[in-house]
């Protein structure tokens, strides 16, 4: 480790006569080690571009792009073509147009989602663990209350009958997600807490603020992390799933999940409605699981192994 | 510990009956299900027949009243409510049902848990292996797969199987054939025969996410000093694995797995409409549709009762797997 080069900004303070020494090991904030870290796991590297590349598709492209949504010049039911790389469905629409739209609509959702399970789900489970007794009681109550609620019921009644859209979805995904975030980061706080550490920060005086977000939460930002990924997979998930079965977004907007939806039926006859909207699906959780498999590696400190 | 199920189950009550409510005031969003019934009619319905429809759901009343008198009935007479369609009987069907889906769901969750623990534990501890990468890239991209893509396209491999050979080797509709050849043997065969790809598209999707915890978990106890103290003083890498770290690295996995029971009651609903079971799942998407208000609270009920009891069984088992974890 001692000889790679690093960048020279070294925080703490470097003890007088250090560069003396017969080694010169380079102090590291720990983002940097993160940072180092992430970038040894190439896969998460290789993933992180392609979901850059296909956020900006998804964003650019529409602009750009010869056909527009609700277009219907395309000839129909074509299979590949070099105006339509995706195809047209039966009434010449561009399908390629329309997965991209598609893929806007998970992004969106990701968004959303990950800012709200992480930023509610985790500190909610940190003061949980943290403090035991009857606030876990409570707080864990109304974690009970809303895994009870079925998140195909919230969002039937939300969405039923007013024509549900994107932004809808997904703070039903996030507002009923966190739930789980918060239960598995009181798992590993309800462990850490009994550790010496914890001890050892109380004996110094630190206030509960400062245990919960300096202490308890940086070490399980692991957990965290993975399970925010988790989390932003399984909601783009969630949402086509939803939109699937008729309770997401509503016609005349579309998401993936509407677009395999529409294609459930012609998977025999033009399979390229079927495919296309799914393999999107499939690619942008496949990279956001990807980087948090990277990020997972990156943060736990333990984790001496080198990767070959 | 007895004291504490036992209170556990008490509290479980008040969680049931908030959860309620709170579904009950979201059916209220959903608009007058009388309206959406006889909306459209030509020649219009009468308002009579309206009024009285109104009467027999109890919707003349304020929704507070609605909700107790509901409430009542359930506790008193086991009554779960008029159903929109005046013939429908909402707990028998319930009853049928919930066994229906609980067989799928209980299937594939062993499937997915075998799989999991399993490829999981092999993951970590042949760490960047080319095992562990192949374990690791077929948990992402199953984990990535939406349900209802590999349920279509499971369905379309057994159609496609089924022509080439000739023969009725899957079962894709239905969780039963209407008539079977008789005996025992042959109802339980055919049950079997529906059972297999539902069952299968399920447990893959969920043990994907289970995989990827169990390698997760592992690997922290792995790298942790009480396993190198085991493997220190000379235990065989056998008893190191199975008595010291498997243990604990199955901690997260009671959570995970406890808390699958209720993604899984929401995940049943897309496979069994993928293959068109009469399960749970058809039956909350039917009565979200026609705004079957009691229906949707039936079956949030039974719900609601497995996933506190799945969230019980996952404290309960964590205390008895880690012991630094003290019920007071």
């Amino acid at each position: 480790m001692s000889d790679i080069q690093s960048p020279p900004v070294p925080k703490a303070p470097v003890p007088a006569g250090s560069t003396e020494r017969e080694f010169t090991v380079k102090e590291r904030t720990q983002w940097q080690i993160v940072v180092r870290r992430f970038l040894r796991h190439r896969l998460a590297v290789v993933s992180l571009i392609v979901l850059i590349l296909l956020i900006l598709l998804a964003y650019i492209g529409p602009l750009v792009w010869i056909h527009k949504l609700e277009d219907l010049d395309s000839p129909t039911d074509i299979m590949i073509s070099a105006s339509n790389p995706m195809g047209t469905d039966s009434l010449g629409h561009d399908m390629f147009a329309r997965v991209l739209r598609g893929m806007q609509q998970s992004i969106k959702v990701a968004v959303i989602v990950a800012v709200l399970s992480t930023g509610i789900g985790a500190p909610y489970g940190a003061i949980a663990g943290y403090f035991g007794g009857r606030v876990d009681t409570i707080l864990m109550r109304i974690c009970d209350v809303l895994l009870t609620l079925p998140l195909l019921l919230v969002a039937g009644a939300l969405v039923t009958g007013r024509g549900g859209s994107v932004l809808t979805v997904a703070l039903v995904l996030g507002l009923l997600g966190w739930v789980v975030n918060a239960r598995v980061v009181r798992g590993v706080v309800l462990s850490l807490r009994e550790q010496e550490f914890i001890e050892a920060a109380k004996a110094l005086g630190a206030g509960t603020f400062r245990i919960v977000f300096n202490h308890l939460l940086p070490n399980a930002t692991g957990a965290i992390i993975v399970q925010a990924t988790l989390d932003i997979a399984a909601a783009i998930l969630a949402e086509s799933a939803l939109s699937f079965v008729g309770l997401g977004v509503q016609p005349p907007d579309t998401s993936l999940g509407v677009l395999v939806n529409d294609a459930r039926s012609a998977v025999e006859t033009r399979p390229w409605l079927f495919y296309w909207p799914g393999i999107m699906i499939i690619l942008i959780a496949l990279t956001i699981s990807f980087i948090g498999d990277g990020l997972r590696d990156a943060f736990d400190p333990r984790q001496m192994r080198q990767r070959r | 510990m007895l004291a504490y199920t036992i209170r556990r189950i008490l509290v479980a009550i008040p969680v049931l009956l908030v959860a309620s409510m709170i579904v009950f005031t979201l059916t209220l969003f959903t608009g007058d299900p009388v309206e959406e019934k006889y909306a459209g009619r030509n020649p219009p319905v009468p308002q009579q027949t309206i009024n009285l429809e109104r009467e027999r759901l109890g919707l003349d009343k304020p929704v507070v009243v609605q909700y107790v008198t509901w409430l009542k009935n359930l506790v008193t007479k086991g009554d779960f409510g008029p159903s929109i369609e005046s013939t429908r009987d909402i707990g028998g069907e319930l009853g049928k049902r919930i066994f229906v889906t609980l067989r799928l769901i209980f299937f594939a969750i062993v499937l997915a848990l075998v799989l999991a623990i399993i490829s999981g534990v092999l993951s970590a501890t042949r760490q960047y292996s080319k095992l562990d990468y192949t374990f690791t890239f077929l948990g992402f991209i199953f984990l990535a797969m939406p349900a209802f893509w590999v349920a279509v396209l499971l369905k379309q491999g057994a159609l496609q199987y089924n022509e080439a050979t000739g023969t009725r080797t899957f079962f894709t509709i239905g969780e039963r054939s209407v008539e079977t050849e008789p005996g025992l043997f042959n109802a339980f065969a055919d049950i079997f025969g529906h059972m297999i790809l539902p069952t299968i598209s399920l447990a893959l999707i969920t043990y994907a996410a289970w995989s990827r915890f169990q390698r997760s978990s592992m690997l922290e106890v792995l790298n942790s000093d009480y396993v190198r103290l085991a493997r220190a003083k000379g235990l065989s890498p056998r008893k190191v694995l199975v008595r010291h770290a498997l243990r604990t690295a199955l901690i997260p996995m009671t959570t995970v797995s406890a808390l699958g029971i209720a993604q899984l009651i929401g995940g049943a609903v897309i496979t069994e409409t993928v293959f068109q079971w009469n399960g749970m799942g058809s039956y909350l998407i039917t009565s979200i549709a026609t705004r079957d208000r009691y229906a949707v609270m039936g079956w949030l009920l039974v719900a609601g009762i497995f996933i506190v009891v799945g969230n019980l069984v996952a404290d309960l088992l964590y205390g008895i797997l880690d012991p630094r974890i003290r019920y007071e």
